[in-house]
């Protein structure tokens, strides 16, 4: 600092009668940083002399500068110097008028405890915010089945026109990529099981593994996380800029149910468009093995659906699809729930997306894990 | 400012558009659109709605492209200026639109403190308290600063972004619609503020305005867009005497009448 020319700075002479403190140069915003650090070597006089703030030598002054001049000032009557300004022109005097009115202490917020504490507190925060997500998923699923009852009662209710753009934009749309995506996948799982069979000469056996496995477990599974990924996170993020623009607010003050306009046409829709996904997902898989099956195992077309039909009990197919109503259930349940929660800004919007998806494939997969503890039980 | 008389070159005007164009797709909103701001007044632009105000404003501070014409600032025109150049002018200005655009996931103080982190290298109390010092001066209470966006009211939204609009402290203020969305007392409130800014910190205000009121309590000169142009422009009592359909309907309608005897009222008791 020593080696800077400083073009924008302070004076202070000392004189007889007492000390001069002299600001040269333009303080203004765009020379700030320059002029705080030439304050940053003030030392406030050992003494109770008066003191002159003579603004002769500034060249140019706004806000920024005039509120540094108002600080400096109040740090030489903070040390009992009587002050006095000088060479105050027109347009200063406005400004030190202005910031001296505007002047107040700020209230500020409590430091940011450290990570330590934090991590604790978030543990603590997230149990207790788990245990309002089963409150509020009670509360939700009750009101849905209010509403259910009403929709039995009275089923002009249901809102076809809304449940027909939802199936068409988390049902069709998604065709293309579960579609995709269980193909691969089915293709995959039968290279790999005719490719540890061949041993054993047993290519046909793959037939039986892979259709258990696709049809009671991977098809649907793979068609629920990709519906959390797609609809969820995309109900999320509606019905919480829906609560942002305070349009929930607005459908409840027009004698509405929030309920029933916007979560039940979404669910109604998921629940009828994940089992169809599903079908759709284990036909493309079931297709994929056998064209691999065909071009690697070398098992014509023929046998592999002979052997399907044969040895692959319709049971694996329907145990896996009955999973599908309830996946979608919950996906949608999450969805809104997490988009209900937002608050007015985007970040917590963002968040809330990010929670919906990780908590809907979370639950997507204990479902399956429930389901199959359950037939491990019913079979014995 | 007298004790700042930042350097304008060649004309007296801080910003002068020439010839503006702007359009989308086959049209043109506006057309061949010459409008100047001049130091130290409040230029209010109004105009029947969809005209095309907010657009000439955003095509004014680079928002918009724009078809034809020229910008310049502070007698340099801005397509001549190089990119480091051009964020120099750009600093110069300060925007607060119409709906406020603070940033939502930030509280008021730092909403104010970003422009300032951004563009100046001091330290973080220093910036505390000109954010404090700045928000103190929009009017906002010390409690506002540490709050989010979502906790203010529609005239506190107003005022913190007005605070982030003047934490670079501009030569120029452009307003888009800033009492909409107010009460009569709120707008008025606001528009003295607008005013006694001016006067303290010697800003230049360009104010896109649907509001009587402003034009009458606020503005120094008015301009009146219509016909992809600048139908006319002056002071107050040359924009009451041209003849134009709308304009006639405009200041002399029922809500004018509203406008001009409240403001006679506030006159009586500030006397
Ligand atoms: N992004 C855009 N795309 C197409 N047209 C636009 C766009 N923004 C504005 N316009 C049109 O330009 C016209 C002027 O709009 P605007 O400047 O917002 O009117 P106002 O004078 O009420 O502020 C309107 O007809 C509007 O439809
Ligand atoms: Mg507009």
């Amino acid at each position: 600092m020593v080696a800077d020319v400083i073009n924008n700075g302070y004076r202070m002479e000392t004189g007889d009668a007492g000390l001069r403190f002299k600001p040269f140069g333009s303080w203004i915003i765009r020379n700030l940083s320059e002029v705080e650090r030439a304050l940053g070597d003030f030392k406030m006089p050992e003494n109770r002399l008066p003191v002159v703030i003579d603004l002769s030598d500034i060249e140019k002054i706004d806000v920024a500068g005039a509120w540094l001049i108002h600080r400096s000032a109040k740090k030489f009557a903070a040390a009992n110097h009587p002050i006095t300004f000088e060479s105050v022109g027109r347009g200063a005097r406005i400004l030190l008028h202005e910031v001296a009115e505007s002047d107040r202490p700020a209230e500020i917020p409590p430091p940011k405890p450290s990570t330590a504490a934090t991590l604790v507190t978030d543990t603590g925060k997230s149990v207790i915010s788990s245990v309002g997500d089963v409150r509020r998923l009670v509360e939700l699923i009750g009101s849905m089945a209010m509403i259910g009852v009403n929709m039995v009662r009275r089923p002009a209710t249901l809102r076809f026109t809304p449940i027909l753009y939802h199936l068409e934009q988390t049902g069709v749309r998604a065709i293309p990529i579960v579609a995709l995506i269980c193909f691969v996948i089915g293709a995959i799982i039968a290279q790999q099981s005719i490719y540890q069979l061949r041993d054993f000469g047993a290519e046909q056996m793959a037939v039986n593994f892979i259709g258990i496995v696709v049809l009671r477990e991977l098809g649907v599974l793979l068609t629920a996380i990709m519906v959390a990924g797609r609809s969820g996170s995309a109900f999320t993020a509606e019905v919480g800029a829906m609560k942002m623009r305070e349009e929930i607010d607005a459908v409840r003050t027009l004698a509405l149910d929030p309920i029933e306009v916007i979560i039940v046409p979404r669910l109604t829709a998921l629940v009828i468009a994940v089992p169809l996904l599903t079908f759709i997902g284990d036909m493309s898989a079931m297709t994929a093995a056998a064209i691999v099956s065909f071009f690697y195992g070398g098992v014509p077309i023929d046998l592999f659906i002979e052997r399907l039909r044969d040895q692959v009990e319709l049971l694996n197919f329907t145990r896996g699809i009955i999973k599908a109503p309830f996946m979608a259930i919950v996906i949608g349940l999450v969805a809104v729930i997490e988009g209900l929660q937002v608050e007015g800004s985007t970040d917590s919007l963002g968040r809330r997306t990010t929670s919906s998806v990780v908590k809907s494939i979370f639950l997507v997969i204990v479902i399956d894990g429930l389901f199959v503890l359950y037939y491990a039980m019913v079979d014995g | 400012m007298a004790i700042n008389p930042r350097a304008i070159k060649t004309t007296g005007y801080l910003l002068e558009a020439e010839g503006l164009s702007v359009g989308f797709g086959a049209t043109n909103i506006i057309e061949n659109l010459d409008i100047q701001l001049k130091r130290s007044e409040i230029l209010g632009v109004v105009g029947p709605s969809g005209t095309g105000k907010s657009v000439l404003m955003r095509a004014l501070i680079g928002l918009l492209p724009r078809r034809a014409g020229t910008i310049r600032y502070f007698g340099r025109d801005i397509d001549k200026l190089s990119l480091s150049a051009r964020r120099k002018v750009e600093r110069r200005w300060g925007v607060l639109f119409q709906h406020g655009a603070l940033f939502s996931s930030l509280t008021v103080r730092e909403n104010v403190q970003v422009p300032m982190r951004e563009h100046m290298k001091i330290s973080q109390s220093l910036m505390d308290e000109l954010a404090e010092l700045t928000i103190s001066m929009v009017g906002l209470a010390p409690n506002a600063s540490a709050k989010l966006p979502s906790e203010l009211s529609g005239g506190m939204i107003k005022r913190a972004a007005l605070a982030r609009a003047l934490a670079l402290n501009p030569d120029i203020l452009f307003l888009d619609e800033p009492t909409s969305g107010l009460d009569p007392v709120g707008a008025a409130e606001f528009d003295e503020l607008i005013t006694s800014l001016k006067e303290t910190l010697g800003l230049s205000v360009f104010m896109v305005t649907h509001d009587l009121g402003s034009l009458y309590r606020a503005c120094t000169r008015i301009a009146v867009l219509g016909g992809k142009k600048v139908m006319v422009e002056g002071e107050l009592d040359e924009i009451l005497a041209f003849d134009d359909p709308w304009v006639q309907s405009y200041f002399h309608g029922h809500r004018a009448q509203t406008a001009q005897i409240q403001q006679a009222e506030q006159n009586k008791v500030h006397v």
